[in-house]
């Protein structure tokens, strides 16, 4: 019988995927905001199975606040991934250094 | 087991697996991909889980429009990829052990925990049973009623990430020439041309 530790294991297995590509692709932009998407998942996932083995939907509700966070952040990470790519032609991250002090 | 476990392992195994190819493809476009394939089986677990909605709007929003927005940025940027896989092997001692020591965190969590006594008394909106409605109306009728304000502010930050993306992206080409509405609404025939008496047999 799969219970609430099933998904709860899936979702931290999910996580530590999200943070180990975050460490991983310390170049590439695209990637690392895939892997935040990945680390919002687990976090809806989590919310998903509490609401439904507890019962209660405001779980369901907060899930689709999240996703509305993140489609708000992968459009926004995008739009200035593409802005500093057409200024220096390039997306590694370990070169935006032009506004350090 | 039932379908219902075997479909949870299917889903589970999906998961995982894909969301592993997705941070060590070398290919951003196979990235996205397996990314699609991480949130079709997360919208699976979720309708095991009984939330249909949210299921559906995974697969509709995620797979739909950020997962192609995704996609068109990485076949629109000319990037070389394959220098950007470079540092990977130098990064992978430090990303495994970030990555064991977070699974630690999360497991020494695991075993050992009940729910209080009092939190089923607690639940701000008890789930109706599935006979009389359904999940869908259930969240409509708690997002509409109870939650009303929260549902404005999302679309207040949806609002604010349109408008960012909008002015981010957004370049005005000095090259080209535009029509000013203003300029030629105000044009005068006095100004615009001139009549010149000429003598007949001398020209100008």
């Amino acid at each position: 019988m799969v219970g609430l530790e099933h998904y709860l294991a899936v979702a931290a297995a999910l996580f530590v995927i999200g943070i180990f590509g975050l460490f991983l692709n310390r170049k590439n932009v695209i990637i690392i905001l895939m892997s935040v998407e990945l680390i919002l998942l687990s976090v809806n996932i989590n919310l998903v199975a509490f609401s439904s083995f507890a019962g209660d939907l405001v779980g369901q509700i907060f899930t689709m606040l999240v996703l509305t966070v993140a489609a708000a952040e992968a459009a926004i990470g995008l739009a200035i991934l593409v802005g500093f790519f057409r200024n220096r032609g390039t997306i590694d991250v370990e070169d935006v250094n032009v506004m350090k002090g | 087991m039932t379908v219902a476990d075997y479909a949870f392992y299917l889903f589970a195994i999906l998961l995982v697996a894909s969301g592993l190819f997705t941070v060590v493809a070398r290919n951003p476009v196979h990235s996205v991909l397996w990314l699609i394939l991480t949130f079709l089986s997360a919208s699976g677990l979720f309708v095991l889980l009984g939330a249909e909605f949210v299921a559906m709007l995974l697969i509709i929003v995620y797979v739909g429009a950020v997962m192609v927005l995704f996609l068109f940025v990485v076949m629109m940027l000319d990037v070389d990829f394959a220098q950007l896989r470079g540092g990977m092997a130098k990064f992978m001692p430090f990303a495994l052990l970030i990555g064991i020591v977070v699974l630690m965190q999360l497991s020494i969590a695991f075993g050992d925990w009940t729910a209080a006594d009092g939190s089923q008394a607690l639940r701000a909106a008890v789930t109706p049973d599935l006979t009389e409605v359904h999940n869908t109306a259930a969240l409509g009728q708690l997002m509409y009623d109870d939650f009303l304000l929260l549902f404005q502010l999302a679309g207040l930050i949806l609002l604010t990430a349109m408008i960012g993306a909008i002015v981010l992206t957004l370049r005005h080409n000095p090259n080209v020439k535009r029509q000013n509405v203003m300029a030629q609404m105000h044009r005068d025939p006095a100004k615009a041309m001139e009549l010149k008496d000429v003598k007949s047999g001398q020209g100008l």
